[in-house]
């Protein structure tokens, strides 16, 4: 088996390697998010009270809000604040990001795991669909469905949901008003029905599309001929040769459109009122609240470096050049 | 008389091509080609690449690649024609009856199965035996071919072992479920000549050891006259010559035949040597980026007019000695000596002139060439940069260039695409010629040719060398082209020069161990050289 | 049974046995699927679900159609080389040509086309559509339609210079670290894969959280995010072609860093960049109109699609459709756009030579 001499083999070196590249990652974008943003031109302050307030409101608010400090001395506090979990106060009611994040944060995880639970199995049997009808009509229907699916907005879908909605239920009936409670139980499941099926829709064509290209790619290769010179049945073939290919390109779809999935999240949770992270995120951008906007910002870049690395690490193990080296 | 274990009857086959922007064409592959096989005989089918060769070979397991189908005629296996069985009826044959053995075993393996599982699995599959007689099967198989430690080979993942080792494993999967028939589809053509002669006398073994029939394809007449025992010659889907092997290699009746037999063997006379030299390697090292060397104490000259081949299998360094002349790797140690006086290391550093007389041929003309430029644009661009021609003038100096290649005019307004292979290539001649250069790096520039097109290209520069003086470098690792065309030969070996001289001296005796292998390992157009060439092997094995 | 269900379905069967009986396959396919998918659509919702899926029939049909000669036309009208390449085109592909085409003149002329002005308040609060308002009015009693047809111009003007600002930068900054090489491309890579790394609206909306808001801010916003992608494929597109040994035969020759990108790389890359263009168009109308509607892209009162949208949310379990033609409006280009690009790359495609 694979144990090199230096007592780690080559996968857990890359793997070890790859995570730290992650982490690597994500510190350089909360950099980025942090300093970078306080490099662009215009006012923190002054954008927070309005264009319109006088230069000592300005530079009150400056001192209080602690902005007269140098950018790199605030970035390291932030820093280890976030370090021992603590994401520091929002400028626009005091209260601490912590509570609000941790909670909105769980409940944008609920919607989009009851997404996910959906979406990925439909998307990658209608990508192997796909491929046994390749270049015959279901695959074209297939196709230029899946393209229209990718060119619809988000709100779009959202919205044509709740017009047809209201159309069933009669007017005036919005979709169900969601509470902030934690959401994790099945009996929520009905609750999410119209948001999760929105984020089905914008993510089941990428994913799709993806399988279907991955798997052709797998059944394009000289092994899959020579299987089926040697007289294996096609189904044998799919099984036994061209599955256990297939599966880690298939798991990097899957994280990749999980990622995308996420960050979908934002549009959809505004459209539905969803008490989530994105609508969070979005209420602190628009009134500028910026130790919000950050920390929203670094966990939802965080959880997407996350799942790409996953898609990674996928990748890896299902190699059986890296598994078993010579 | 007893019935041939496979007939083949007036086999056509077809295929449709889909032009871009235009509707889509039929074309024949194959048009009405017949033979027969006896059970334990073995027919070698040649030709150049699109003689149909490899779709006839696939059309006696009843596939066609891609977009090819079988439009008429017969494939009797056992008298029955497998053409007219059903999908269920096919599996049954492929992989018990016949089997398939490709040119590429690193592609044809499954990356995440082992070996030995997938050598046995049609067996299995099939029900000709139990999984445990299989894998016993497998293990004397990969026994009689040669394979290292038979027991555990199959316990290996294809990427763990070579490429040699890999085509002699699919041997053994083919002979496996003991078939009748097995289509041996250019199994050594990938290979370095000297893991080749390995690979072809395991096969030959095995097909000895099991007396299987076999259908073997392949290019190189040398190669299929040791191991076959009738010889079907084709070109463009038609059968040009058929009959025993000896009749074909000593008595050919076609021109086609005697033309391919012949190749090559009119050797050009050996220019004396000479103390002056145009260009010099003085105890080169190079080294991609910082990685290991790859070229150690690299030292060559070439005679001004004269040809100096570097022969070498892949991997010995000979086509990164010609990025260091180049100037595209600056050697680590060492210089370049041009013309009397040292090359300054980098390309960026070197002047126009400088560039200017030292030119490069690649062994793929088609990529060579800028697929959006016309031939009148690739050839004039040299004139035009060197030498500021332009306009009506570069017109006439390239169609003067097209007739030196023996083109002509009309050529010059047409784009690579709409060029054949050799075509391609005495374009890039001529583009390389348009610089007037003094040195002429040829990198493998017929190598990826058919035999007879290359003959020409070689005549073409021997021509060439006449005329304007110009020298060669040229990079090869076919022992046949260096005698036909160098002075004076490098040979390579794990980057290093390990013989050099004029030619008369390096190909005769006494020889180094590499050198001996080496030109031991090329077929030669005669029958019996195999064993010969095996038997002297073992001779000086056991010498040792 | 009414007889509108009555030939509905008659025309149906009719239509799957004369398939089947002429052995067109896949024909049959379709036509009995929808067969089948009716009877169940139909016991579910009735007569409507008929209704539906005629309509969408007849309008799937009409597009076919309008694609079909848009086609043969172009075919007829353009000389001999264009010609031959647009007989090429499916018909998905011909129809959003045609469309793009529409709406582009649309927008360039909207002071002309459109019936009304774009902040002129005509009627009551959410009209239904009538003679006058064809597609009714909007939440302040603005036209429909004539702010759809102004919003055309903004959000195709911003999303084409987002587009062509993200390419020029992406293109030149990818072929120069293809080309020159060394620890430029090195710099320029690891830069682009951190911008990579962070999802696309979430690094939009902190920047944007941070500026002050303004249109050519958005522009460089979006189009500083954009060419990371553009970059990436520029890149690989590039480096594909800088191996290859023409490149390195203009290298030998002494030839100039611009000869090599404009000469020797651009024009064999011309056609997946242009796909990639259309692609990075289409990419960029959601993207703006995903901002606007969150707020942060277009500021009212100007019309954008997306900020339409958001306008008119409150309408919809109102039944009220008004935020659902914008809505459309940005779908259907985004899909024509692709349905052009998808040709184009298939045809890159069957350039290179598929199988074998």
């Amino acid at each position: 088996m694979a144990s090199g001499k230096s007592g780690m083999s080559p996968v857990v070196t890359l793997l070890v390697q790859r995570i730290g590249i992650g982490v690597l990652v994500i510190l350089a974008i909360s950099a980025l998010l942090f300093i970078g943003v306080e490099l662009l031109p215009g006012d923190f302050a002054r954008n927070f009270l309005g264009q319109s307030a006088t230069p000592e409101a300005v530079a009150n608010i400056r001192k209080e809000l602690g902005l007269d400090q140098p950018v790199i001395t605030r970035y390291f506090n932030w820093l280890g604040g976030v370090l021992t979990g603590d994401f520091g106060q929002s400028w626009a009611n005091k209260a601490s990001v912590n509570s609000q994040l941790l909670k909105r944060l769980s409940n944008t995880m609920f919607l989009a795991t009851v997404s996910a639970i959906f979406a990925v199995p439909i998307s990658v049997g209608l990508g192997m669909v796909a491929v046994f009808f390749r270049n015959k009509l279901p695959d074209h229907v297939i196709n230029v469905v899946s393209l229209a699916a990718i060119s619809m907005p988000e709100f779009f879908v959202g919205y044509l949901f709740i017009f047809f909605f209201a159309l069933v239920l009669g007017l005036g009936d919005g979709p169900p008003i969601i509470p902030s409670d934690p959401l994790w139980s099945f009996a929520n499941f009905e609750l999410v029905a119209l948001p999760a099926a929105t984020l089905v829709v914008v993510t089941l064509a990428h994913m799709m599309r993806m399988t279907r290209a991955a798997i052709l790619n797998i059944m394009d290769s000289a092994y899959i001929e020579t299987a089926e010179l040697k007289g294996v049945p096609m189904m044998t073939v799919i099984r036994k040769h061209a599955a256990p290919n297939a599966i880690a390109p298939i798991i990097n779809v899957v994280a990749l459109n999980l990622a995308y999935l996420v960050v979908g999240v934002v549009v959809v949770e505004v459209i539905f009122a969803y008490p989530g992270m994105g609508q969070y995120f979005v209420d602190a951008v628009t009134v500028r609240d910026m130790p919000v906007v950050q920390a929203c910002g670094v966990v939802f870049a965080g959880v997407y470096v996350v799942l790409n690395m996953l898609a990674d690490i996928g990748a890896i193990l299902a190699n059986p050049r890296l598994m078993h080296p010579k | 008389m007893a019935r041939n274990l496979l007939q083949v009857r007036d086999l056509k086959i077809g295929a449709t091509v889909y032009p871009p922007g235009e509707d889509p064409v039929d074309i024949e592959i194959v048009k009405g080609v017949s033979f027969d096989l006896e059970k334990g005989k073995v027919i070698g089918l040649i030709g150049e690449s699109g003689a149909g060769k490899s779709t006839i070979g696939l059309a006696a397991l009843a596939y066609g690649r891609g977009g090819v189908r079988i439009t008429g005629g017969q494939v009797l296996l056992d008298g029955k024609d497998i053409l007219r069985y059903t999908r269920a009826g096919i599996r049954e044959i492929r992989g018990r009856k016949v089997c398939y053995v490709a040119q590429s075993a690193a592609a044809a393996f499954n990356p995440a199965m082992r070996l030995g599982d997938q050598v046995i699995e049609a067996s299995v599959m099939h029900g000709v035996m139990s999984r445990t007689a299989a894998v016993e099967r497998a293990r004397y198989l990969f026994g009689v071919l040669g394979l290292p430690d038979p027991d555990s080979f199959g316990t290996r993942f294809p990427h763990q072992v070579s490429g040699g080792q890999l085509q002699r494993a699919m041997t053994a999967m083919a002979l496996c479920p003991n078939p009748d028939l097995i289509i041996f589809d250019e199994p050594t053509t990938a290979l370095d000549v000297t893991t080749q002669i390995d690979v072809l006398a395991a096969i030959k073994h095995a097909i000895e050891e099991t007396q299987v029939a076999a259908i073997y394809i392949t290019h190189d007449l040398a190669v299929v006259a040791q191991i076959s025992d009738d010889i079907m010659v084709l070109r463009h889907g038609n059968t040009v010559e058929y009959g025993p092997v000896k009749q074909i290699i000593e008595d050919p009746h076609e021109t086609y035949t005697r033309d391919l037999i012949s190749i090559r063997s009119d050797i050009k006379p050996e220019a004396p040597d000479q103390s002056q030299s145009l260009m010099r390697l003085e105890h080169v090292d190079a080294a991609y980026g910082r990685g290991a060397p790859v070229l150690f104490d690299v030292t060559m000259h070439l005679p001004p007019g004269q040809t100096l081949a570097v022969v070498g299998e892949s991997g010995s360094g000979k086509s990164t000695t010609a990025r260091v002349i180049t100037g595209l790797l600056p050697p680590v140690k060492g210089q370049v000596i041009f013309d009397g006086k040292p090359l300054p290391p980098a390309l960026k550093d070197r002047s126009k002139d400088q560039l200017r007389e030292l030119q490069m041929i690649y062994q793929m003309a088609d990529v060579a060439m800028n697929p959006r430029q016309t031939v009148e644009e690739i050839i004039g661009r040299p004139l035009t940069f060197y030498f500021g021609i332009k306009g009506e003038e570069r017109r006439r100096k390239v169609t003067d260039l097209l007739d030196l290649i023996e083109m002509g005019d009309p050529f010059a307004d047409r784009y690579p695409a709409e060029l054949s292979g050799g075509q391609k290539q005495r374009v890039c001649i001529a583009r390389s010629l348009a610089a007037q250069p003094r040195l002429l790096i040829c990198d493998e520039p017929t190598s990826a040719l058919d035999p007879l097109v290359a003959e020409g290209i070689l005549k073409l520069l021997m021509e060439l060398q006449k005329e304007t003086g110009v020298s060669y470098l040229f990079i090869t690792h076919d022992i046949a082209t260096v005698r036909a065309i160098a002075d004076s030969i490098a040979v390579m070996y794990k980057g290093r020069v390990v013989r050099s001289g004029p030619k008369s001296t390096v190909l005769s005796p006494p020889f180094d161990d590499y050198t001996d292998l080496l030109l031991k390992s090329v077929p030669e157009m005669e029958l019996g050289w195999l064993e010969k060439a095996l038997a002297s092997r073992r001779m000086a094995a056991a010498g040792h | 049974m009414s007889l509108f269900v009555f030939g509905y379905f008659a025309l149906l069967i009719a239509g799957s046995s004369l398939a089947a009986h002429f052995g067109r396959r896949e024909v049959f396919g379709v036509l009995f699927t929808v067969t089948l998918a009716s009877l169940l659509f139909g016991l579910l919702w009735g007569q409507a679900a008929f209704w539906a899926i005629s309509t969408l029939f007849i309008l799937l049909a009409a597009a076919g159609g309008l694609g079909y000669c848009f086609r043969e036309y172009m075919v007829m009208i353009l000389p001999e080389k264009a010609s031959r390449f647009m007989k090429t085109a499916p018909l998905t592909a011909s129809f959003g040509m045609l469309f793009i085409i529409v709406v582009l003149i649309l927008a360039i002329f909207a002071d002309a086309v459109a019936p009304f002005g774009e902040r002129q308040i005509v009627g009551d609060v959410w009209q239904p559509a009538d003679e006058r308002f064809l597609l009714g009015t909007d939440n302040l009693g603005r036209d429909m339609l004539s702010r759809l047809i102004y919003g055309a111009q903004t959000t195709i003007a911003v999303a084409l210079a987002a587009g062509v600002l993200s390419f020029a930068v992406g293109m030149f900054l990818s072929f120069t670290a293809a080309v020159v090489g060394g620890w430029v491309d090195q710099v320029l890579s690891r830069v682009n894969d951190l911008m990579l790394a962070i999802p696309t609206l979430i690094f939009a909306l902190v920047v944007l959280a941070a500026l002050p808001q303004n249109i050519f801010i958005l522009i460089a916003v979006m189009a500083l995010i954009d060419q990371t992608r553009v970059f990436r494929l520029g890149r690989a597109v590039a480096i594909d072609i800088v191996v290859q040994d023409f490149v390195e035969a203009a290298r030998l020759r002494g030839e100039g860093w611009a000869w090599i990108i404009f000469r020797e790389i651009l024009p064999n890359v011309l056609t997946p960049l242009i796909a990639e263009f259309g692609l990075r168009f289409a990419f960029a109308i959601l993207f703006l109109s995903s901002l606007s509607f969150l707020g942060l892209g277009i500021q009212p009162p100007e019309a954008d699609w997306g900020g339409m949208v958001k306008d008119n949310k409150d309408g919809i379990i109102f039944l009220v459709p008004a935020a659902l033609y914008p809505g459309a409006a940005i779908a259907l280009l985004a899909v024509c756009v692709n349905m052009v690009v998808d040709w184009l790359l298939n045809r890159t495609a069957s350039l290179k030579g598929g199988r074998g």
